[in-house]
């Protein structure tokens, strides 16, 4: 059984020493999902590609200043749910969702909303690094750029680099593109850029999937700490991923007819060491198909 | 050899002989093909070098055509030449690009864009002499323009568009969705995205694809012969409405001749033109190796 104790992913022999703590143990009480403040509140929500159905009826709140953790097989429908949330759907022909997503109450897909508004309130890192081929400087500054932010933008773009722990690393190449920082850094830099628009909610599609363990265990960390600021999601295939860094795990799984259900919501402890639903022991046990 | 001919037990033949000798065959097939283009390219430009270099001097590039071989010159279709070439810059490309934009960014999925696709496809694919035509019946007619410089500049620059379309859409196709996505992630508009991130990543694909479009218009005769009156122009045009002519019409008009000097003089111009076109595609070397600087991803 995986449970939030397992062992930390080792650093390959050779590479300088870097701490790799195990994760504070149960130092925060277990989350009541039904007793915090949400940040989205999923309601039925459904969503096609043309004619295929992606996902069905997934009904679950997010909270706010947590770390949510969507998890389960390929091809079950997370990384189309969590596209849901800032309408990155929007841009895909043919997409289609159903159901209700309110963001601090308010429907998203309303009359009323406006996708480019809510971009900018929830920021997003996406699975491959997908820095602009621009300078380090100018990926972090493009946001606050567009969105008319009048403060001191050196300032601004060297406290988002500090946030995503990457200041030391680039604080001496801001001018350098960043192309030419290595896998992990650019998704460090990616998520600057994302944090320097000030976003309220952070979502992040399998955000270490291209990364070495140790550029992975710096991203696991760097969320841990974001968490205290923002509300964040964060897609994953890795459940040992899920267990260490989100404190609620929604698990999906996509049926005989290849949609993505929701089976089962809850605090990441419980839905590990005590699974309600057999699929659910089933696939965190690695018994699963 | 069928597998029943193997002898009991034995289910493997490599045949290795055989299989590196059909790969030995293919490569030469291909060393032929390469080599017959080679070839035939030599010998083509060794005949126009060997006719053409004795006659190539200043004189020559700056004095207008004669009744005199040896007192002609490629002035006058080398200016033409030129001011052709700033028409079609001035009005192919912005109108191509933006077209491009329009269909790679902005247009929706579905009939309206693919019919319009293929058609520019096809109209890519139409031979020249039909632009000639249509220059002919809309600018010079319809419109009045006469057998004029201008006239004939849109007509080569309606010639090129499709090419600049397509050769557009190629560039803004090859630049990585996800910058699209990183952008309209941090709250960017679609304005934002075509112009901060989508049009810079693609400009070093799009000037290349612009000036090879160009060096197309520019070795252009076909519909410039419907175009332009096949005169004597001895002079340099005054302004977009006087006649005018072009390096290949007044290699054209040359060869045409039958004096054999004026066929020596044609090989001149034609290397004046090779100079050109060369100088060109080394411009779009150049501009697209500078504009990459930086944006490999």
């Amino acid at each position: 059984m995986v449970t939030a104790q397992e062992p930390r992913v080792r650093p390959p022999i050779h590479t300088p020493v870097v701490a790799m703590r195990a994760p504070e143990p149960a130092a925060e009480p277990v989350p009541e999902p039904s007793t915090l403040e949400h940040a989205f509140e999923l309601r039925d929500l459904s969503a096609w590609y043309g004619s295929a159905q992606a996902l069905r009826d997934i009904t679950f709140d997010i909270p706010k200043n947590h770390v949510t953790a969507i998890i389960g097989p390929s091809g079950c429908g997370k990384s189309t749910l969590i596209r849901c949330l800032n309408r990155m759907n929007d841009l895909i022909p043919g997409f289609r969702a159903g159901g209700h997503i309110a963001y601090h109450g308010e429907d998203i897909n309303g009359p009323e909303a406006d996708p480019v508004l809510l971009r900018r309130h929830i920021g997003m890192v996406f699975q491959k690094p997908n820095p602009f081929p621009k300078s380090v400087f100018d990926n972090v500054a493009f946001g606050p750029r567009i969105n008319g932010y009048s403060g001191d933008l050196r300032a601004l773009v060297e406290e988002s680099l500090r946030r995503a722990a990457l200041w030391d690393e680039v604080r001496d190449k801001l001018g350098a593109s960043g192309l030419a920082l290595s896998g992990g850094q650019q998704q460090r830099l990616c998520i600057a850029r994302a944090l320097a628009v000030e976003p309220d909610v952070l979502l992040m599609d399998e955000p270490c999937s291209a990364l070495d363990p140790i550029a992975t265990y710096r991203i696991e960390e760097l969320i841990a700490d974001l968490k205290r600021d923002y509300s964040i999601v964060i897609v994953t295939h890795n459940m040992q991923q899920a267990s260490r860094v989100s404190d609620l795990t929604a698990f999906l799984l996509a049926g005989e007819e290849r949609m993505g259900e929701l089976v089962e919501f809850g605090a990441t402890r419980d839905l590990f060491t005590n699974p309600k639903d057999e699929r659910t022991e089933a696939y965190i046990t690695g018994r699963f198909g | 050899m069928t597998v029943t001919a193997l002898p009991p037990g034995v289910r493997w033949r490599p045949a290795l002989v055989a299989r590196r000798r059909n790969g030995r065959v293919f490569v030469w097939l291909c060393y032929g093909a390469t080599a017959f283009g080679i070839v035939a390219l030599l010998v083509l430009l060794t005949d126009v070098l060997v006719k053409g270099v004795p006659y190539l001097s200043w004189e020559f590039l700056t004095s207008f055509p004669s009744r005199l071989a040896d007192r002609s010159g490629v002035l006058a279709a080398l200016v033409g030449t030129f001011y052709v070439g700033i028409i079609v810059v001035v009005v192919a490309f912005p109108i191509g690009i933006a077209t491009a934009i329009w269909l790679e960014e902005y247009a929706p999925q579905g009939p309206l864009k693919r019919i319009l696709e293929t058609n520019i496809g096809n109209l890519a694919g139409v031979p020249s002499i039909i632009y000639g035509m249509l220059g002919l019946a809309v600018f010079v007619r319809a419109l009045s323009l006469q057998r004029s410089l201008i006239a004939g500049g849109l007509t080569i620059a309606v010639l090129v568009l499709p090419i600049v379309i397509i050769n557009a859409q190629e560039a803004l196709r090859a630049v990585p969705s996800g910058i699209r996505h990183a952008s309209y992630a941090l709250g960017a508009t679609r304005w934002e995205t075509v112009r901060y991130h989508v049009l810079p990543a693609a400009t070093p694909g799009i000037l290349t694809g612009t000036i090879l479009a160009l060096s197309r218009a520019v070795g252009e005769a076909a519909p410039i012969i419907l175009i332009s009156s096949i005169a004597f122009i001895a002079f340099l045009p005054d302004g977009p409405l006087d006649s005018f002519t072009i390096l290949p019409i007044q290699i054209f008009i040359w060869v045409s001749k039958p004096q054999e000097q004026f066929h020596l003089i044609a090989a001149s111009a034609i290397i004046v033109l090779l100079v050109l076109l060369l100088t060109m595609n080394a411009l779009a070397i150049v501009l697209r190796d500078r504009a990459r600087r930086g944006t490999r991803w």
